[in-house]
């Protein structure tokens, strides 16, 4: 039997609200699956279970903003009977095997209001993306819904947001922390391109393949030639990761950014690493990411897509030891041996941690991903 | 459907994708995905619910020919 406790979500959060038990008292359950959803500075996010088992008994009700590792739920596996009930000791909770890391993303540590006022989630999010104060649209102790809070926008504050300042904290200490190396190529995306529009030509809306898919693709394929970049740095140390997590930073509408993980992005082809990351757009962006996906970064790929400028020189996230840029893609003048024409070009940039690899090692990384986007069929 | 009919469909399915845009704010004449801040996911959501709602499939090539509202309805009024 053990705690089933609140989650670290990252480095600065301390507490989160726990909204929705999508389990109840008897349910079996097993290692991965969402047992409830918590509300932190980056929206709702889904916490799952580590382990196989039943739902013994629920300790904290819903609307409850609870500390990391209060014990939320007392799970007993599967083959215990289920009719102990001793308090299990809070610490025991605490899931350290889960998270190799705990990369500080944005989470506010700004006290969260303690007179909740009912509403749905969606709604919550959303009052204070606008910095309105639910309290004010509840009427006759019925929940506010988010056509109220939308109904309701006013100016926006300029009081920093709490994600604002998580950001600013992890960054602050990424820049004082690791000493970054920067390296930049050109990548000619012509071939690269006109293949995926081929690809394209034959396959229904529902399966097109957006240029940032096949990007993805080509730099997990090259962190596979190229491990040392994808990893972190602890105790002094590069620890390489077996799986790929790249997180990828996603804009938010209104204002900031997360880089959610797309887990285990080694074992996707090209149709599933679409698939996947069209789905962690859409929830990151309606708030409806898991607990995994937003602690368990191997490296970050910024992809500044059509909308973005031409190159990006990151920030790393601590304690990832690489941070990969791709700009915007471009007609450019192109020498192809002594004949100059224009072609699709894409900066690709690289920052890394020089305390874990070099210049030489980011090299190879950047000359390896120009590589294999120059016989992308090899991607599918 | 008329135009004004498809003009709607194609409103409130950018505002579907993007809840924080005023319908007042979309310039019929201007570039759907930059004046937005649309990205390219966020595109083909949209024009695959389109293909759904008015039937009407667009591929990549005519990306060109639906990049402003105007233009959208124009192309779908065409193709329908």
């Amino acid at each position: 039997m053990s705690t089933f406790a609140m989650p670290s979500l990252g480095a600065d959060m301390k507490s989160a609200v726990l909204m929705e038990w999508k389990v109840k008292e008897g349910d079996s359950v097993k290692k991965g699956d969402v047992i409830a959803e918590v509300e932190t500075s980056k929206g709702v996010i889904e916490i799952e279970v580590f382990e196989d088992g039943i739902v013994e008994k629920i300790l904290v009700q819903e609307e409850t903003e609870s500390a990391v590792g209060t014990p939320l739920a007392i799970i007993s596996s599967s083959n215990e009977s289920a009719v102990v009930e001793k308090p299990a000791s809070p610490d025991m909770a605490v899931e350290e095997a889960e998270s190799p890391s705990i990369p500080p993303q944005p989470i506010s540590d700004k006290p969260i209001e303690t007179q909740r006022v009912k509403s749905s989630p969606l709604a919550r999010k959303k009052a204070k993306e606008l910095g309105i104060e639910l309290s004010t649209l509840a009427k006759d102790d019925k929940p506010v819904h988010l056509e109220q809070v939308e109904s309701k926008k006013v100016s926006s504050t300029t009081e920093m947001s709490g994600m604002r300042q998580a950001i600013a904290k992890a960054m602050s200490r990424s820049n004082a922390d690791i000493p970054h190396y920067y390296l930049s190529t050109p990548i000619n995306m012509t071939s690269a391109l006109h293949w995926l529009e081929e690809q394209n030509r034959n396959r229904t809306i529902e399966d097109r393949i957006l240029p940032a898919a096949l990007l993805i693709r080509a730099v997990v394929r090259t962190l596979q030639e190229v491990p040392q970049l994808n990893g972190f740095w602890m105790d002094d140390e590069l620890h390489m990761s077996e799986d790929i997590n790249p997180g990828i930073a996603i804009a938010l509408r209104k204002e900031g950014l997360i880089t959610p993980a797309l887990l285990n992005a080694e074992h996707m082809d090209i149709d599933t690493t679409m698939r996947a990351l069209s789905d962690l757009v859409t929830r990151t962006r309606s708030g409806k990411l898991r607990g995994s996906e937003i602690t368990q970064q191997t490296i970050t790929i910024t992809n500044l897509g059509d909308l973005g400028v031409e190159s990006v020189y990151g920030v790393i996230y601590p304690p990832q030891v690489a941070l990969v840029g791709l700009g915007r893609i471009i007609d450019a003048p192109w020498a192809d041996g002594d004949s100059l024409s224009v072609r699709k070009v894409m900066q690709a940039t690289l920052a890394g941690d020089h305390r874990a690899t070099d210049g030489r090692t980011g090299g190879q990384f950047l000359n390896k991903l120009d590589q294999i986007l120059q016989t992308p069929e090899e991607l599918l | 459907m008329t135009a004004q009919e498809i003009k709607q469909v194609v409103i409130k399915q950018i505002l579907e994708i993007a809840p924080e845009i005023n319908e007042e704010d979309i310039d019929p004449d201007a570039h759907i995905q930059r004046s937005l801040e649309i990205d390219s996911f966020d595109f083909l959501r949209i024009l695959t619910a389109l293909n759904k709602t008015i039937g009407v499939e667009v591929p990549e090539a005519d990306y060109g020919q639906v990049d402003t509202l105007t233009h959208m309805v124009d192309y779908f009024v065409k193709h329908l």
